[in-house]
């Protein structure tokens, strides 16, 4: 690790402020993308400036309508929210589901989000729910949050405050995990809304993507047998030693059919 | 009977300090004045290093010195040595090329060391690694070992030519050819045994230092065997005589074989301290324990098995391809041969068998010892060839084994291939693990899985191994350059307490309780009162350390020639206190009597007098009760066992979950069940991890790793094994004081094949015929797509 300016602003004014100050700022949450690779000198950081002392992005809302993430509230806070639990199961296990103990409680969703990791759990969540992703500057809609490989529409120094997911009628997540670290080789969120079927791919693409043959599938018969014939084009999907584009092409079907199941 | 002695579930005595953190390993220990070392690792699989400049690194914040190959060079380094001479089969000796530790010319890996940047401080030595320009010339490499000895393939060593360490050969291959000649059945099978990385908890470490005042040096480093590392650095590297050099190896934090080797690190720095004149630490990253951690099997071989029309097995000849890697690490070449070769035959009564073994040079990490260290790749080919055998000859495996498996009648039983087995019920393994997982009944719940849509599979692997390689006369005829003894003191203190100083060195298998147990048991000391010391050459006797499974059945036998010579002395000084002849002292559960009569010496007070000799046989007797012995085994101890694992594959998406392991072992007398078990809890889970989900990766062109961290290179989970169902069918080592065996390799030499075969057996409706580990779910997908385009053309 190289050195660098440690700061724990406790308020997003002071955040942003102290963001700003440094040459090569970079916030953080839980850290598990940024301090590993900063122990291996990928990346460098003038200033680190930590969100953990910020007050108003922890925690969990709910009301009738919709579920208010707070950006640094941790996986296992969401995992076992009673609230989240009661408006969308499919969240609350999909939180569950990330890493192991130990990232579950560091990791944070705001983290999750704006790192964008491709094989990130959350993502599928976010846009498989038509979630708002709100910070300091404005209110974005899923649709157009993911942009590409670790790309997002964030700005330089805005900072994720919280995600908004409407509930939804329904709807489930089905993953295939990556035998070492637990990441999504395949994730599938599927979602049955007021406003219609939405089905988000993580895992298998630059980042998270819609699939709209299936969600037009399902939208004429919301069950697993829908999605069944459906073959993905392995053009563009990723590739590497763990699986290859055709087999993630091929589990996104089949992880579609298991999240429709799972949706009860 | 004394309480935790031999065959009680003893606690662990590690425990307490283990499991509290309170273990001391190199990395805890910090010496005054210290410095620390990083090192410059080559970047490239292969390249001439044409200059190297350091100015900007000496210059940087802390630094104190950067040294390099030619440093070494200048100061008459030598060759890191090679522990066992294997003769190719024109009887040329192995290829042996030189291993200076810092690359003096060419880098051969990535990761080779390349310079040692030494600071004040870590980060400041890491920071200046990074300022150390080498102009690398990068060269073509080559990375699998079936490319290695192709023509034209890049060389590793200019002496080796087509790479070749040796070319080696075991067995009548005559009598293998007529075999093949009678045969109404062969069974044929081309095999990949993938290369792993070993990963211990602990990383490597270790500091040197050197004091002018004494002229001497100490090492700290993490090692499975310190005796060994201070006899190789001090005699063939840094030329330091033994009273001169103190090698410390405190808690470690396990090895899997992978701490045998003396490694470059420890002679660099041991050189490197004398040089700066301070003590200098370095602990491996994880991403350095990847790369420069010696790595084990990678094994490409063909294999054939000659049948009768009953099914007997006539004949086995067997070519391997092994992989030495860049360089020959400690044990490297005896791997392939004399713990590989000698195995082929298995626990069968094939008559002939022939086996040849080229080992070549590759442009990666260095291959040595990995838990089993060649006896899982025999027991791997064997297995899958003889379940495939089955198959095609439409036999129940079960039988075939049956059929062909030596029997207890024929013990001793001397193989084709050098080992004669001493004792062994290799019937009683087969049908107890049969009868433990319902092998009759499988059928049923195969069809109960075909109604969950699943497929389910069940598959054999009956092994035998050979544990605490011995004699060493035997050793040093056949290439050893080392005697695989071991040592122990067993110091009886004045007021009852006992220490012992064993040569053994557990980084994992709970000597500290097991050989209390026998110390107990033997002698009637609680255990309570018994130390076990290990680890340091100056404190414990010239021993070999721990691997191979040899530590209860070589340091165990040595610690009981220890005791019964304590015994013996005792009962002279009991003689004389007690008025008797020495022959009439009984000695049992500590107490010294006169037999049939009522007139005894507890142990403690016969140790008392031994210390305050006033009452005492000074004519015959010298005062003191302090004990030391050297064992040398009369043979291999031969543990066996069977494994059956069942497991369902999932076809939509290739996920493979084992349902049930069944592990019948046989090793001997057993000390400790419950650390037996354990053992085999981990061994299983090492080769259910080889099966499943492990493999080293490099890149086949730049011999870049790909499995560098633990989010690509896969370490078996707990929620990736079943519970095991483990048991034992005891069958004493005929050889050794105590009857045992050793049990610290044996789950992971024969679970691999048995995982593999039940695999094949689930795919088999599929027509799926071959498969290499690992069973990875993309890997088994793309097994079950293959098959059904084949089955569609």
């Amino acid at each position: 690790m190289y050195s660098f300016a440690y700061h724990r602003p406790a308020s997003l004014k002071d955040a942003a402020a102290t963001f700003k100050k440094g040459s090569e700022s970079r916030f953080v949450a839980g850290g598990h993308t940024l301090l590993p690779s900063m122990k291996l000198r990928l990346v460098h950081p003038s200033d680190l400036v930590d969100l953990g002392g910020v007050a108003e992005l922890k925690g969990i809302k709910a009301d009738g309508g919709t579920v208010v993430v707070g950006a640094t509230t941790p996986h296992a806070d969401v995992a076992r929210d009673a609230k989240v639990a009661k408006a969308i199961p499919a969240l609350a296990k999909l939180a569950g589901g990330i890493g192991d103990p130990q990232v579950r409680n560091r990791g944070t969703i705001g983290g999750s989000l704006a790192n964008s990791d491709p094989a990130a759990d959350y993502p599928a969540a976010v846009l498989g729910l038509g979630a708002t992703i709100k910070t300091d500057r404005r209110e974005i809609k899923a649709d157009d949050y993911f942009k590409g490989l670790f790309e997002t529409a964030l700005g330089d120094g805005e900072i994720i405050t919280s995600v908004s997911f409407p509930v939804p009628e329904k709807s489930g997540y089905a993953k295939f995990a990556n035998p070492a670290s637990r990441y999504a080789i395949v994730g599938v969120f599927v979602a049955k809304t007021k406003d219609g079927v939405r089905v988000a791919v993580t895992g298998a693409g630059p980042c998270a993507f819609r699939h709209k043959e299936m969600e037009k599938a399902l939208a004429a018969s919301f069950k697993p047998d829908a999605v069944a014939g459906i073959k993905v084009k392995a053009d563009g999907l990723n590739s590497d030693i763990h699986a290859s584009a055709e087999y993630r092409a091929h589990l996104v079907t089949v992880m579609a059919k298991r999240a429709v199941a799972a949706c009860g | 009977m004394v309480e935790n002695g031999i065959g009680a579930r003893t606690k662990r005595k590690e425990d307490a300090r283990f499991l509290t953190g309170k273990g001391t390993y190199t990395d805890d220990i910090n010496r005054p004045h210290q410095t620390h070392g990083v090192f410059v690792r080559s970047p490239h699989a292969h390249a001439r290093i044409k200059k190297i400049k350091a100015d900007k690194a000496l210059k940087a914040p802390g630094v104190i010195a950067v040294l390099t190959g030619a440093d070494m060079v200048a100061d008459k380094v030598n060759s890191l040595p090679c522990g066992w001479l294997i003769h190719s089969k024109d009887g040329s000796p192995m290829v042996e090329p030189p291993h200076i530790p810092l690359a003096p010319d060419k880098a051969r890996h990535v990761g080779d060391h390349v310079a040692l940047v030494v600071a004040e401080t870590r980060n400041q030595a890491r920071d200046a690694a990074e300022l150390v320009e080498v102009d690398y010339e990068p060269l073509k490499a080559v990375v699998r070992v079936g490319d290695a000895d192709k023509p034209g393939a890049p060389l590793v060593h200019d002496q080796a030519k087509n790479n070749i360490c040796y070319d080696w050969h075991l067995g009548d291959k005559a009598a293998v050819d007529e075999a093949f000649k009678k045969a109404a059945h062969v069974t044929k099978l081309d095999l990949i045994n993938s290369r792993l990385i070993p990963n211990a908890i602990e990383p490597r470490s270790a500091i040197a230092e050197y004091d002018s005042a004494n002229e001497r040096y100490t090492l700290y480093t993490a090692s499975q065997n310190p005796h060994v590392i201070r006899l190789l650095m001090g005699a063939f590297v840094l030329g330091i005589p033994e009273h001169k050099l103190r090698v410390v190896s405190p808690d470690v934090g396990g090895g899997f074989g992978s701490k045998i080797p003396h490694y470059a690190e420890e002679a660099i720095l041991t050189w490197a301290s004398k040089k700066v004149g301070r003590p200098i630490k370095w602990t491996a990253e994880r991403s350095e324990s990847f790369l420069s951690d010696t790595h084990g099997r990678d094994h490409v071989s063909h294999v054939e098995l000659a049948l009768d029309k009953d099914g007997k097995f006539l004949g086995l000849r067997v070519a391997t391809k092994a992989a030495m890697g860049a360089y020959l690490s400690t044990f490297a070449s005896a791997i392939p041969t004399y713990l590989y070769g000698t195995l082929l035959a298995g626990v069968y009564t094939t008559p002939a068998v022939y086996v040849e073994v080229k080992a070549l040079f590759t442009h990666t990490a260095p291959v040595d010892a990995l838990r089993g260290a060649g006896r899982p790749e025999a027991c791997y080919l064997l297995e899958r060839l003889v379940e495939r055998a089955a198959w095609e000859t439409k036999t129940d495996p079960v039988e075939l084994r049956r059929k062909n498996v030596i029997p207890k009648s024929a013990m001793p039983y001397q193989t084709p291939v050098a080992l004669q087995y001493d004792c062994g019920d290799f019937v009683k393994n087969l049908d107890d693990a049969a009868k433990a997982i319902g092998w009759a009944s499988f059928a049923n719940r195969r069809e109960e899985s075909k109604k969950r849509g699943m497929l389910r599979g069940i598959g054999v692997s009956h092994y035998i191994e050979a544990c605490g390689i011995a004699p060493s006369a035997v050793v040093g005829a056949l290439g050893g350059r080392a005697g695989l003894y071991e040592s122990a003191e067993v110091r009886f203190h004045p007021t009852g307490s006992v220490t012992v100083f064993t040569g053994s060195h557990p980084h994992g298998q709970s000597n500290e309780t097991t050989f209390a147990q026998i110390v107990a048991s033997k002698l009637g000391v609680p255990i309570e009162n018994v130390e076990i010391v290990h680890g340091d050459t100056d404190r414990v006797p010239f021993g070999m350390g721990t691997y191979g499974s040899r530590s209860i059945a070589v340091g165990g036998s040595a610690l009981v020639k220890a005791i019964d010579k304590v015994i013996a002395k005792g009962k002279k000084i009991a003689a004389h206190q007690l008025e008797a002849s020495e022959a009439d002292i009984e000695f049992k559960d500590g107490v010294f009597r006169v037999a049939g009569t009522d007139k005894q010496k507890a142990i403690g007070e016969i140790a008392l007098s031994a210390y305050v000799p006033h009452n005492f046989p000074h004519e015959t007797t010298e005062p003191g009760l302090d004990e030391s012995a050297f064992y040398d085994p009369k043979n291999f101890t031969f543990p066996s066992g069977c494994h059956i694992c069942e497991l369902e594959v999932d076809p939509d998406t290739g996920k493979v979950a084992i349902l049930r392991f069944v592990a019948v072992d046989d090793f001997g007398n057993i000390i400790n069940p419950m650390i037996v078990e354990g053992q085999v809890h981990g061994g299983v889970t090492h080769g259910i991890g080889q099966a499943l989900t492990e493999a080293c990766v490099y890149d086949a062109e730049s011999g870049q790793l790909l499995t560098g961290s633990m989010m690509d290179y896969c370490m078996p989970k707990a929620d990736d094994v079943p519970s095991f169902e483990v048991a034992t069918n005891v069958v004493p080592c005929t050889h050794n004081p105590l009857g045992v065996k050793g049990c610290g390799e044996a789950g992971t030499i024969g679970s691999a094949a048995a995982v593999i075969n039940a695999l094949l057996s689930a795919l088999a409706p599929l027509g799926v015929k071959e498969f290499d580990m690992p069973a990875s779910s993309h890997r088994v997908w793309q097994a079950i797509q293959n098959a059904s385009r084949k089955a569609a053309d």
